[in-house]
């Protein structure tokens, strides 16, 4: 499963409660209300978990965080040992 | 009808009758213990009323009806609100200061008259059908008519899940309405009539006091003082809330130090600091040297009395913190007591809600958005949440929502309920379907009045606040549903109508000085109460949620009303969801905030639809025998024939 359908299913399944259909890799999780401040909480604990990384505090910002694709890209590059985007 | 609300008026209960209306009346007998039986008629017997609260200015106008000539049977303030009427008609609404609903049946014109007081402190329902207004203080007497239809109305849902509540005159059951706060209803010749005799007050700059900050605590002061004094009129002992705020603090004090040194009190302790008062609570008992009885509000206690305070609140809630009340109450009427006095609107009326100093930051941070300092000062308002160095960006991305929409007159209140609304991802397809492309927001802007407009920023966020939140939450569900679901009845000196006035004439820039909440009330409470509580940061009053939900007390019900069964039968929410959140509520150590709100507004609406729709039942109480039965059925036939 790639770094998409990895997250993707997380958050159907914590934050979208199965009804994930509408969740594009775009999508803004924060303007669409899917996460909330806890969620992101959780959300970075389930990365740091699943794979194997270590987020700073700097790095956790919406630019990093907030759509399937945004996560990945950010994912992608702390597992190619690239820095990750900091705003 | 009347048997049902036996815990609102278990000393006495009356009826009259006549070939028109029937009023029935349960009594919590407070004034007049003796001969104050309701119902009670005007010196010719034209005038029948009915009334549940309290007027407490019921004396001095006593005194004026009687120089008019009025005579009195009863020392009651009921025969005084009668006689008011008889002499003034509903003028005489704005001349009470009390909490009150009433109807009175004038058997000369044929006409009911139902009035409620200013800010809905005592609730009055009715429905209509076949012709036939029926009306009470909690919708399940109405529900005691076989023929009236239970259905949860569709856009009530959607309301409680945006607001925390409906908007007024909405219930959550469909054709069933609340007569609004500060509203008479005039029902005579098969019409039905609604006026408001009062509105939360808007004053513009000119209209303001030119009275200086020190001049207005002074006043302040005084005016507390006698809404508090006559507060305490009663023919029974009178209690008071402590929960260790400002607000109760301040009221107490008053009481102990001008009228009863021995008063007792009364607070709720919670398990765990995140949510425990218990310190400042401890600082007060010992600075007023008061016999304090403190309960302790446990999650298992909170869990297990869920369904029986909603059977009282007779609505959703996305919060547990009315629970904690209710067993309060239980611990005051056990103790002998049937009144206190509570700290209650003090933040509608002085400004103590985080929503207004969020509102203001927000509209001083829309001036530049790109600013990075300016929400720094959101940090200030919630520290709990932003102590937390990793959330900083998004939680400031959070509050930037809506920052281009500052003339939106809902503004202040719009991130709150856009907030609220995303529990709205649970409701069932069949629900979003009946509720359509409804718009409270729409609704709320077009009920606005006229001077709205008009009002400063935190003028408006108040308006919003006290004409939504307080009425049909915070007094109702949090307050009189409470204390009477065990015959108490609260009492609030913060409401008094001249201190409400008196601080809508006060300038904003006063209220809340800088960011500074309820800067008048804290100055005025200064050399009553101890520095440690007049400077201390406010907290806002919750109760725990997951964990009162997910525990061995509640796990009983919370599996049978959220099974997929239950939750296909009733057809609000999407059973699949439900049954995710549930199984995340059970796994995690704690739930965020939407989440809490969507677990705890669910679990609620299934158990209101399974007590008062599936399963509706008056239970054994629905019997009595009447104290005082007026039946002039026949007299009236007779004059008919």
């Amino acid at each position: 499963m790639d770094t998409v359908s990895k997250v993707r299913e997380y958050v159907v399944e914590n934050f979208l409660f199965g009804d994930g259909e509408s969740l594009r890799e775009d999508v803004s999780f924060m303007e669409e209300g899917i996460i909330d401040s806890t969620g992101i909480l959780e959300l970075l604990f389930f990365l740091e978990e699943t794979f194997g990384i270590s987020v700073e505090d700097h790095e956790l910002v919406p630019e990093n965080m907030d759509s399937l694709r945004s996560i990945a890209g950010f994912i992608d590059r702390k597992l190619n040992g690239s820095s990750a985007a900091e705003a | 009808m009347i048997g049902v609300l036996g815990h609102r008026g278990p000393d006495e209960t009356g009826l009259y009758l006549d070939d028109r209306v029937g009023l029935g009346h349960a009594r919590l007998s407070i004034i007049d213990l003796s001969s104050g039986v309701q119902p009670i008629h005007n010196e010719d017997k034209t005038l029948w009323i009915v009334y549940n609260g309290e007027v407490f200015n019921y004396v001095e106008l006593r005194q004026a009806l009687e120089r008019k000539g009025h005579r009195f049977r009863t020392t009651s303030d009921t025969e005084v609100v009668l006689h008011l009427y008889e002499e003034e008609g509903p003028g005489c609404l704005t001349q009470l200061n009390g909490q009150f609903a009433m109807a009175i049946w004038d058997a000369k014109k044929k006409e009911l008259f139902l009035a409620r007081d200013r800010f809905g402190i005592r609730p009055l329902y009715y429905t209509i059908a076949d012709n036939t207004m029926i009306f009470g203080s909690e919708i399940k007497s109405i529900f005691t008519n076989k023929n009236i239809t239970r259905e949860i109305d569709p856009v009530a849902m959607d309301q409680v899940f945006t607001f925390w509540t409906t908007l007024t005159p909405r219930t959550v059951f469909k054709d069933v309405y609340e007569l609004p706060p500060g509203h008479y209803s005039k029902i005579s010749d098969g019409k039905v009539t609604f006026k408001k005799y009062w509105d939360i007050p808007l004053f513009g700059r000119r209209e303001q006091h030119a009275l200086g900050p020190q001049e207005v605590c002074q006043r302040v002061r005084e005016l507390l003082e006698d809404a508090v004094r006559i507060r305490l009129r009663a023919d029974v002992p009178v209690g008071c809330y402590l929960s260790g705020g400002l607000d109760s603090s301040g009221t107490t004090a008053l009481v102990v130090k001008n009228f009863d040194s021995d008063v007792r009190t009364f607070g709720i302790r919670f398990d765990g600091d995140e949510f425990d008062e218990g310190e400042h609570q401890r600082r007060m008992v010992s600075h007023l040297n008061v016999n304090h009885t403190d309960l302790r509000a446990t999650s298992e206690k909170i869990g297990a009395s869920l369904p029986d305070c909603l059977w009282h609140c007779e609505k959703p809630l996305l919060r547990t913190a009315p629970v904690p009340l209710y067993l309060l109450s239980e611990i005051v009427r056990k103790s002998g007591y049937k009144v206190v006095l509570t700290g209650e609107g003090a933040d509608e009326v002085f400004g103590g809600y985080n929503i207004f100093r969020e509102a203001k930051v927000r509209r001083f941070w829309a001036r530049y958005p790109d600013s990075r300092s300016r929400p720094e000062l959101i940090g200030q308002l919630y520290p709990y949440i932003f102590n937390n160095p990793r959330l900083k960006r998004t939680l400031r991305s959070f509050f930037a929502k809506g920052l281009d929409r500052t003339d939106d007159p809902i503004f202040s209140h719009f991130i709150r309920w856009e907030n609220t609304s995303r529990t709205k991802a649970f409701f069932s397809q069949e629900l979003s379907k009946a509720i359509g492309q409804y718009d409270g927001y729409e609704q709320v802007r077009q009920s606005l009045p006229a001077d709205y407009e008009q009002a400063d920023d935190f003028s408006k966020a108040q308006y919003l606040e006290m004409t939504i939140f307080l009425s049909n939450y915070l007094l109702s569900s949090q307050g009189d549903r409470m204390a009477m679901a065990n015959s108490v009845e609260i009492r609030l000196p913060f409401l008094d109508p001249r201190i409400v006035d008196f601080m809508a004439r006060v300038p904003s820039k006063w209220k809340i000085l800088g960011l500074h909440e309820k800067h008048i009330l804290k100055r005025s409470f200064e050399g009553i109460l101890p520095h440690e509580v007049t400077s201390r940061p406010k907290n806002p009053y919750r109760a725990p949620i997951r964990r009162s939900l997910v525990n061995n007390k509640a796990a009983g019900y919370v599996r049978e009303v959220l099974s997929e069964e239950a939750l296909k039968t009733a057809g609000l929410f999407d059973a699949g969801k439900v049954t995710r959140l549930l199984r995340k509520a059970q796994a995690v150590e704690s739930l965020g905030e939407i989440d809490s709100m969507a677990l705890m507004g669910v679990l609620s609406s299934q158990l209101v639809h399974r007590q008062f729709i599936r399963d509706f039942s008056p239970g054994p109480a629905n019997s009595i025998s009447p104290d005082l039965v007026v039946d002039r059925r026949s007299e009236a036939l007779k004059a008919t024939n």
